[in-house]
């Protein structure tokens, strides 16, 4: 995010887009409530009518997958009516004159044909975020799972620069990360074209100061990314090491990805329980878990706080970190002689210029939001004020593309898929907490009640959803939440394995799967006939 | 008139604006409240229904002052400080009204004392009760509210036996939640706290953040996953960490009793969160000490099975497994994936192996999914 957390209240108009904040991130979306309470105003851009939508005073149903033509007429709105704001495009920017003849040919009325959103609909969404004084656009896995989601987040990011509303209080580009350490994971190196603190692997300075640091020169190009890996698995590829991630479940297209794990020579897994990949290795290591392990996190406004260890590992667990030390002593690896979290944190510290001011006590409460460059540097709460990263913010031109899939007569329905409130990705863990049962006791098929209708469903009968990739069978919800032509489920539960049936395209830049967008055929199952007597 | 009155309100702005607290000359900032001032100049002015996140109330009178040219005492939780004004916080009268009150409000109540484990905020009352000296049954008689026994829910116990009416918990849902999951029903002695149609949680608006739970003084509301370990031996401990779910990172309390996990509860003074905790956070944290967790190393075996086996064990064959691939296919043959739940320090081990071990950047982790 590129403001904190505490600033979701202060908005006048907030855009939020793809984000189910309310079952997502329950806790930030209290300050969206607030600022609503406040008088702020609400624009809601999501192909569900989720919670979130009903609190907008302005909701905006697209289409699944066709974010960036609704952004495109937005920023053509603002750029007809001069909504532009002159100085700061002038001052902070590049590429605005091109930008602003790119968007004259994407009306709202091209982008209503497009993305099915009333034209003056977009206007007003346009009007209200340009106009404010403090605008601020929140999103999350909604605009990023696309095979056109760096397309996406580039066109929020045109919107914002020509409107001024970013490094400033209440306004800003605010991605909410979905895990709790996600954003650690990337700070802390674990990228293919960065190392620590995102520092690019292709940058002869960097790859000087690594070759010191690790004691060897390393590679001068990007390594693969995690999903052309698992395409090579058993070819380019023949060893693998994964650490708490239950692969098979979470990732999209799970056959595919069973099947690579199977391919490969050797599989290590990681993790606190047995899960689904971790029936697929070679050797299993038990991790100590959450509240068990001392250590660091950063969450979504880049606050990075301590983890610390309240109850003794169950069994044998030992923390990650102690376990990949192991695993490179024995392959002779150097630099793995750590005898604590804290060492191994207080490296990361000295390796990466966005942690250099912070050290293991430092931490200790919470206080810092990185980057945060020296030590007696308070910390960056507010990202580009005053001047980006690179200098002057970077209009892009982008077009519109359709998902990797479209509707077509075998498989006529979209299916969007995301995650509840009361459940957490494959379920490892709430699945295993005592009462979340009572609450979300199997998934539903989300469709609206007139489809009900129309396809022969029964609401609270099974019903067989297919795609290319293969069919699970699932019960019916009817709600009015979907969108007629639109499916919703969740991605949460290994009984119906929903990712048997997604991930038909990667985003070429990022590789993030379209997860969010698939089409699908939806068929009722007869009732099963009950033989008790 | 007062000189101060003719000041403009920059003027009053900039100068430090006064009071006088038991005798005491002290300064105040803007919209500050008699009962904040107090508080920051450590006065143990005793109150029931405050909630410092929440807009003042003023309902249970406890956190009543003395102001220097007002007839009766004055709720210093609702009112604002003023320049100039004479404020005691303690005298004969003022404890003898609040011993009074606590009194009333215990004789209505089945249970005082109840377990920590209750919640947060639950030894309020059971703290005022021993300070007053309350517990005289002066006022024993006729009982207020009515427990919700046939909720079923496995997280928020409803015992309304004990609500005194603080609406703490309506507050907290409205103002803090943006659920109003939970109302007012009645007036005065009748005065009940339910959801609406007089229905269960589950079917009401409410999401189990247990924010409720706790603010909730008196252990009315209670996290029924928390009691289940009531008669686990030992003292309650409180560990502060950060939630394992979402990117919001919450701070909280990790309670245990010896290595028993028995509840969570928010930290108040989390800086992502003050106080606010979803259902994740809140009750979604026995997997840690579930049964199924794995407890030893595994490998493969020559029958295709995986086995128990020792670290030693282990940890060789998982070496032996990468030097072999090393040495028969090349450095660029391994790969590594970080998790996104974990540490920085796995994060960060993991990609060392790939990058200090084998020269290499073929290391990612989970966001792409
Ligand atoms: S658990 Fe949360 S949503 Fe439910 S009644 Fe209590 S405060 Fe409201
Ligand atoms: S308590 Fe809920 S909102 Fe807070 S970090 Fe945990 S999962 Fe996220
Ligand atoms: S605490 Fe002030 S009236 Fe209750």
């Amino acid at each position: 995010m590129s403001n904190p957390l505490v600033d979701m209240s202060k908005p006048d108009t907030i855009f939020c887009i793809g984000t189910n904040m309310t079952e997502c991130h329950p806790v930030a979306a209290t300050g969206i409530k607030k600022a609503v309470a406040r008088g702020a105003k609400l624009i809601v851009a999501d192909p569900r009518r989720i919670h979130l939508a009903e609190m907008a005073e302005l909701y905006l149903p697209l289409r699944v997958g066709t974010d960036v033509a609704l952004l495109l007429g937005m920023a053509h709105v603002i750029a007809r009516d001069g909504l532009v704001d002159e100085a700061f495009v002038a001052e902070r920017t590049r590429d605005a004159e091109e930008f602003l003849e790119h968007v004259e040919a994407f009306t709202p009325e091209w982008a209503e044909g497009i993305c099915g959103v009333p034209a003056a609909d977009i206007e007003t969404a346009a009007r209200w975020y340009a106009e404010a004084d403090k605008g601020a656009i929140y999103y999350t896995l909604g605009i990023t799972e696309h095979i056109c989601g760096v397309d996406n987040v580039q066109s929020l990011c045109n919107l914002a620069l020509m409107t001024g509303n970013i490094g400033r209080e209440g306004t800003g580009i605010n991605p909410m990360r979905g895990q709790n350490n996600i954003q650690g994971a990337g700070d802390a190196g674990a990228l293919p074209n960065n190392y620590t603190g995102f520092q690019p692997v292709t940058d002869p300075e960097n790859q000087a100061k690594f070759a010191k640091a690790y004691g060897h020169a390393v590679d001068l190009e990007k390594g693969m990314t995690k999903v052309t890996a698992l395409e090579l698995c058993g070819d380019a590829i023949r060893a693998m090491l994964i650490d708490g991630e239950n692969t098979v479940v979470t990732d999209p297209d799970r056959k595919h990805c069973e099947h690579a794990l199977r391919s490969l020579d050797h599989l290590v897994v990681i993790d606190i329980f047995l899960t689904e990949t971790g029936k697929l290795a070679d050797v299993v290591l038990p991790a100590t878990a959450w509240a068990e392990t001392d250590g660091v996190c950063t969450n979504t406004e880049r606050r990075v706080q301590r983890l610390r260890a309240a109850v003794p590992p169950q069994g044998e667990a030992r923390p990650d970190w102690w376990i990949v030390s192991e695993i490179a002593k024995r392959c002779g690896i150097p630099g793995f002689d750590y005898t604590s979290a804290q060492e191994v944190f207080d490296e990361l510290c000295s390796l990466s210029a966005t942690y250099n001011g912070l050290d293991w006590e430092t931490i200790d409460r919470g206080e810092y939001q990185w980057p945060v460059p020296f030590k007696g540097h308070p910390g960056t709460p507010i990202l580009h004020q005053g001047e980006f990263v690179n200098g002057r913010g970077l209009f892009k031109r982008i077009e519109y593309r359709d998902p990797a899939e479209t509707v077509s007569e075998e498989y006529p329905v979209w299916l969007t898929t995301g995650r509840r409130l009361q459940s957490y990705h494959s379920r490892t863990q709430t699945g295993r907490s005592s009462g979340i049962d009572y609450l979300l006791p199997a998934e539903t098929l989300e469709v609206h009640p007139d489809d009900v209708a129309a396809w022969g469903l029964v609401d609270g009968g099974r019903c067989r959803l297919s795609s290319p990739r293969g069919a699970v069978e699932i019960t019916v919800r009817a709600t009015r939440r979907s969108p007629r032509g639109t499916v919703f489920t969740s991605f949460s539960f290994d009984d119906t394995p929903v990712n048997f049936l997604t991930g038909s395209g990667y985003d070429p830049v990022t590789q993030t799967a379209e997860l969010k967008v698939c089409p699908v055929r939806v068929e009722p199952l007869p009732e099963r006939v009950s033989t008790s007597g | 008139m007062t000189t101060h009155d003719h000041r403009t309100a920059e003027d009053a702005e900039a100068l430090t604006a006064r009071l006088t607290l038991d005798g005491v000359e002290v300064p105040f900032a803007p919209g500050e409240t008699l009962l904040e001032v107090s508080r920051r100049h450590r006065k143990d002015v005793p109150t029931l229904c405050y909630d410092p996140r929440l807009d003042p109330f003023g309902g249970c009178r406890l956190c009543v002052v003395e102001l220097e040219g007002s007839r009766n005492p004055v709720a210093s939780c609702a009112r604002a400080a003023e320049d100039g004004m004479v404020v005691r916080t303690t005298s004969e009268t003022l404890e003898g009204y609040r011993k009074t009150l606590v009194e009333m409000v215990c004789s209505e109540n089945r249970q005082v004392d109840v377990d920590p484990l209750s919640g947060y905020a639950s030894q309020e009352l059971r703290e005022l009760a021993d300070r007053y000296e309350a517990r005289t049954g002066r006022f024993e008689g006729k009982r207020s509210g009515r427990s919700k026994q046939d909720d079923d829910n496995p997280f928020i116990l409803r015992d309304y036996d004990q609500c005194i009416s603080c609406y703490r918990c309506v507050r907290v849902c409205a103002e803090q939640e943006g659920d109003y999951a939970i109302s007012v029903k009645g007036r005065g002695f009748d005065t009940q706290i339910t959801v609406e149609f007089d229905g269960l949680l589950k079917d009401s608006a409410c999401t189990f953040c247990g924010q409720c739970v706790q603010t909730c003084p008196t252990g009315a509301l209670a996290d029924r996953k928390a009691l289940r370990h009531v008669d686990t031996p030992g003292e309650i401990e409180k560990t502060r960490t950060i939630c394992t779910y979402c990117g919001v990172g919450c701070s909280v309390d990790v309670l245990t009793k010896g290595d028993t996990m028995v509840g969570v509860q928010p930290a108040m003074d989390g800086p992502a969160n003050v106080g606010a905790l979803c259902i994740k956070g809140q009750f979604a944290y026995d997997f840690v000490q579930h049964e199924e967790r794995l407890k030893t190393p595994l490998v493969r075996g020559d029958d295709g099975e995986l086995h128990p086996t020792t670290w030693e064990v282990a940890l060789d064959k998982a070496a032996e497994g990468f030097v072999k691939a090393r040495d028969e296919h090349g450095r660029h043959s391994i790969y590594a994936i970080a998790s996104g739940r974990a540490p920085h320090e796995a994060a960060y081990t993991t990609q060392k192996f790939i990058r200090a071990g084998f020269w290499s950047n073929h290391v990612d982790n989970c966001s792409r999914a």
